[in-house]
């Protein structure tokens, strides 16, 4: 059994009549690598601990926490949490999550080669990308470049009789640069993700942070206009991580979703489904368990444009009078289980990218994004991001822009999704990324 | 080059609650220091924090939780050349920062044994913002009583509102700082913040307000804020939305209101200031010391001894004194924003801008409180001067790419200017513009100088408490991101 499986059950054993407790107990050992110039800029490796003990009585929610393990520490946690219950509103939904009966799909989330792997190899992973990355043009500068690794081992345990543990690691590759061209630069990024180094596909990360920022070089502001965008894999993604909160069980109990009301009714094109699915083994955040401890499990979200389900944890399903869909997200030790998405995807179309464009006369192919946490307003709907990529023309690709905005709604993009491209890129994100055509969108710029 | 990685040892334990000061003592800091530089490194530091923080969740008319949370540990970083190793331990025991102290020499380097004495000198203690009354010394009842009160008041705004969600918290930090140049410095940061997001329902759809206020004080913040106003605000905000228009696209002049957008100054130039960037030349503004940078109207200022203000600190999390840095004067760029490692690079003195978010963090150049100066304009006489643009009344958050000066910041509240009046509310969305060409467009400068609201500053997964503020103040042309003609 494991130590923290172990911990996490004997604080359970100290819950008094009528208490219901939770102990959520993380390690995590992480290492990061920075290069630059050929040199090591700087080496971090660290290990950090903690445990969450969530407590609930008469209906009244108490929580605490501490970034140790120590044995005195706990005890500590465990009055505060029990001290904080004195303060939360009765609240007749509030309660653990209780095991559902719905089977774990085993995933192989460890992998031995990458805990095996030498501080040297990483060094090298790092030096390489560099490297690689300034071979591909004569106009890159290299900001820097770095590795990245972390396992995390975890257990939560609780009254209601959930029991679970489980570890995972994972390593990644960037490469941030500057593509310098008389007086201008423009900048860009890479990086390639795995389960372990084997994984890494340098040569592409390198490539693809060489032409973010090269192509860019003399891009000019827009002027104005109504026009189809298509956009990159990676900005679909980040699209989608925006719908998902529409899509969030606990907003739809408190009246922020703005599909509150639309169950079964079509909110997108006909073109669309989206599936949430954290037990496809593809999905960089595939798991096993939610926040919870409930069995991760695929659930279809929207249906051919329609609304077919939201998602929740145990609290949010409790309210709307439905069943948890495994959908307990947890940020580590520090906070209780929200809701969310883990690992969505839409269901991809039969054509790749250049034949999406070429069936446009005036578009623009967006590559990059900026500004979602400031002009995106998931409970209004309102849409506004600026963002920089190509012009399209007569169905091919034309001059790069840049410092313009695209804007709509939530509500009408998803309704004026023209086509989903069948280049489906798994990213380290929420999110898969597929090239998504909408209509319809205003291009703001000169 | 082999690593160890370290673990942490349980059995030796400091003593809970004490200050950071009778927890490390000097002799030890001093052999842990040059045990971390035995094998030839130049330079070491340990940073220490004890932190005890509390936050109460009210949303949907329940106090859904209060919780409790402790972080205590130290980060200990070694430098040898251009190299950094760093490691951190929750332990803070002889053995535990011993076993980080190695852990950090060994990941930055490996050589021959030099043994070297260190002396600690202790800085003075500094004071840049008192604390009346202590948040860890005030009822869990009464900071729950803030929320219900928020609560109330937002909820009786009008029928129109549907949701009501507020937040509290407050912290209670413990640093020290200690380093093989001899600095040893300690500090105490008290903060205290409070939120609430208000959402109405009608006919367009749904609309948010927010508001918020967070000071580097104790509980005193609401002798000084007045939380009902605060709920009232919120809720006006969301209420005036129902009947706002689509925004404008395109460029157009934009008036900021005081105190709403000093995000913009953050974003256009604030990070590009930073001495990282500059050094790796990843910044529009490398090189450009001594030249006009932006209007000659604007002087902008990096001041992280701005008492009670959100970014506002004694010590930065390198043991320097916090300091009033001028970065631009009349448009003329003065200066960079410094940290330890980049200030020694260019044989210069620190800012006091080196910052991290824990200690599980390497620190490394960030803002504190970035402010533009009054100007002589009217504030009326700037909306008055503007036939047609959008006046700005609130920004949300804002991000830029340093090294293309290309920067985004939402406006959450805003109006259509039509001949020389603020009329029509607007939807939401991000305004775009380029750090050096909107710096040398702002052709208003009001004499209404105002802080804005606490902000979270996220710097390559690090985020640090800043504030901002300026005067209304007119650009004469940004590109609005609404979807308006």
């Amino acid at each position: 059994m494991s130590e923290l499986l172990a911990m996490a059950d004997r604080v359970v054993a100290r819950a008094k009549p009528g208490e219901q407790v939770e102990a959520y107990v993380s390690r995590d050992l992480e290492t990061e690598v920075r290069v630059y110039e050929g040199e090591l800029e700087h080496f971090v490796s660290a290990q950090s601990e903690g445990i969450g003990i969530r407590i609930i009585r008469d209906g009244r929610t108490g929580f605490a926490y501490a970034g140790t393990l120590d044995v005195s520490a706990i005890a500590e946690v465990l009055a505060e949490a029990r001290d904080n219950v004195e303060f939360g509103t009765h609240d007749e939904w509030v309660g653990l999550a209780e095991p559902d009966g719905v089977d774990v799909v085993a995933q192989e989330l460890w992998n031995e080669s990458l805990a095996a792997c030498a501080a040297d190899s990483k060094i090298q992973f790092a030096k390489e990308l560099e490297r690689l990355t300034l071979g591909v043009d004569p106009r890159i500068r290299v900001e820097d470049s770095s590795y990245a690794d972390v396992a995390v081992e975890s257990a939560v345990a609780s009254t209601t009789g959930v029991r679970r543990s489980g570890r995972e690691n994972g390593c990644y590759v960037s490469v941030g640069t500057l593509a310098t061209e008389g007086d201008e630069t423009q900048s860009g990024f890479g990086f390639s993700v795995g389960r372990s180094p084997a994984e890494f596909d340098l040569a592409k990360a390198a490539r693809e942070a060489s032409d973010r920022a090269t192509r860019l070089l003399g891009a000019t502001k827009p002027v104005s206009k109504r026009v189809t965008v298509v956009l990159d894999p990676y900005v679909t993604a980040m699209f989608l991580g925006v719908i998902s909160s529409t899509l969030n069980g606990e907003a739809v109990a408190k009246g922020r979703s703005l599909f509150k009301d639309r169950m079964d009714e079509n909110v997108a094109n006909p073109l669309v489904t989206l599936v949430d699915d954290p037990t496809n083994p593809l999905a960089y955040t595939a798991t096993e368990i939610d926040g919870e401890g409930l069995a991760a499990r695929r659930n279809v979200l929207i249906a051919d444009g329609v609304l077919r389900s939201f998602v929740h944890n145990a609290y949010s399903a409790r309210r709307v009078g439905t069943r948890s869909t495994g959908n307990a997200v947890r940020g580590g030790f520090k906070g209780t289980p929200g809701v969310g998405c883990m690992a969505l995807q839409l269901q991809p179309g039969t054509r790749d990218q250049p034949a999406l464009i070429a069936d446009i006369d005036d578009g623009v192919l967006v590559q990059s994004v900026q500004g979602l946490h400031s002009g995106v307003n998931s409970i209004s709907g309102d849409f506004s991001v600026g963002a920089s990529g190509m012009l399209i023309t007569n169905g091919a690709i034309g001059a790069p822009i840049r410092e313009f905005t695209i804007a709509s709604t939530l509500q009408r993009m998803l309704l004026d999704v023209a086509e989903i491209g069948n280049d489906v890129d798994w990213l380290p994100m929420q999110a898969a990324g597929v090239s998504l055509v909408i209509r319809d969108v205003t291009l703001s710029g000169a | 080059m082999a690593v160890k990685f370290w673990r942490t040892a349980s059995t030796l334990r400091a003593r809970p609650l004490g200050r950071l000061r009778g927890v490390i003592e000097q002799d030890v800091l001093q052999r842990v220091l040059a045990s971390a530089v035995r094998t030839g490194a130049d330079f070491a530091e340990v940073y220490a924090e004890d932190k005890r923080s509390t936050s109460v969740a009210l949303d949907d008319g329940r106090v859904e939780q209060v919780t409790s949370g402790r972080d205590r540990g130290a980060g200990i970083r070694v430098v040898k050349g251009d190299t950094t190793g760093f490691a951190h331990t929750a332990d803070l025991s002889e053995a535990g920062l011993n076993a980080a102290a190695q852990a950090a020499a060994t990941a930055a380097s490996q050589g021959d044994g030099v043994t070297r004495t260190i002396a600690l000198n202790r800085s003075a203690d500094r004071v840049v913002s008192p604390v009346s009354k202590y948040p860890d010394e005030v009822r869990k009842a009464d900071k729950v009583a803030i929320l219900q009160c928020i609560d109330d008041t937002a909820r009786s705004a009008g029928a129109a509102v549907v949701q009501v969600s507020a937040g509290y918290g407050d912290s209670r930090k413990h640093i020290l700082i200690a380093n093989t140049d001899g600095v040893l410095a300690t500090d105490e940061q008290v903060r205290t913040l409070v939120r609430v997001m208000v959402v109405v329902d009608g006919d367009s759809g749904m609309q948010t307000g927010y508001q918020s206020a967070g000071h580097t004080m104790g509980f005193e913040l609401f002798d000084k804020v007045d939380v009902d106003a605060l709920a009232r605000d919120a809720a006006r905000q969301a209420i005036t939305k129902l009947k706002a228009r689509p925004a404008p696209s395109g460029a157009l002049p934009v008036v900021i209101k005081q105190g709403s957008g000093g995000v913009l100054f953050h974003e256009a130039c604030g990070h590009g200031l930073e001495a990282d960037a500059i050094a790796k030349g990843a910044s529009v503004y490398r090189g450009k010391v001594g030249q006009l940078v932006a209007s000659p109207l604007v002087t902008l200022v990096d001041d992280g001894t701005m008492t009670g203000e959100w970014g506002a600190i004694a010590f930065d999390d390198e043991g320097h004194a916090s300091q009033y840095n001028v970065l631009i004067e009349n448009g003329v760029l003065t200066d960079y924003m410094w940290d330890y490692l980049r200030a020694r690079n260019e044989g210069r003195p620190q800012s006091g801008n080196g910052r991290r978010q824990s200690y599980q963090h390497l620190p490394m150049v960030r803002m504190t409180n970035t402010y533009v100066l009054n100007g002589a304009d009217e504030p009326d006489d700037i909306v008055r001067a503007t036939d047609y643009g959008v006046f700005v009344a609130k920004l949300g958050g804002g991000s830029v790419d340093p090294a293309t000066g290309d920067f985004v910041f939402g406006m959450t509240e805003a109006y259509l200017i039509e001949d020389g009046e603020i009329t029509e509310p607007l939807r939401e969305g991000n305004l775009i513009g380029n750090g050096p060409q909107v710096l040398s467009d702002i052709d208003l400068l009001g004499n209404d100088f105002a802080m804005g609201n606490p902000g979270t500053c996220g710097k390559d997964g690090q985020g640090v408490p800043v504030g901002d503020g300026q005067p209304t103040l007119r650009v004469k042309s940004m590109t609005i991101g609404g979807t308006a003609a």
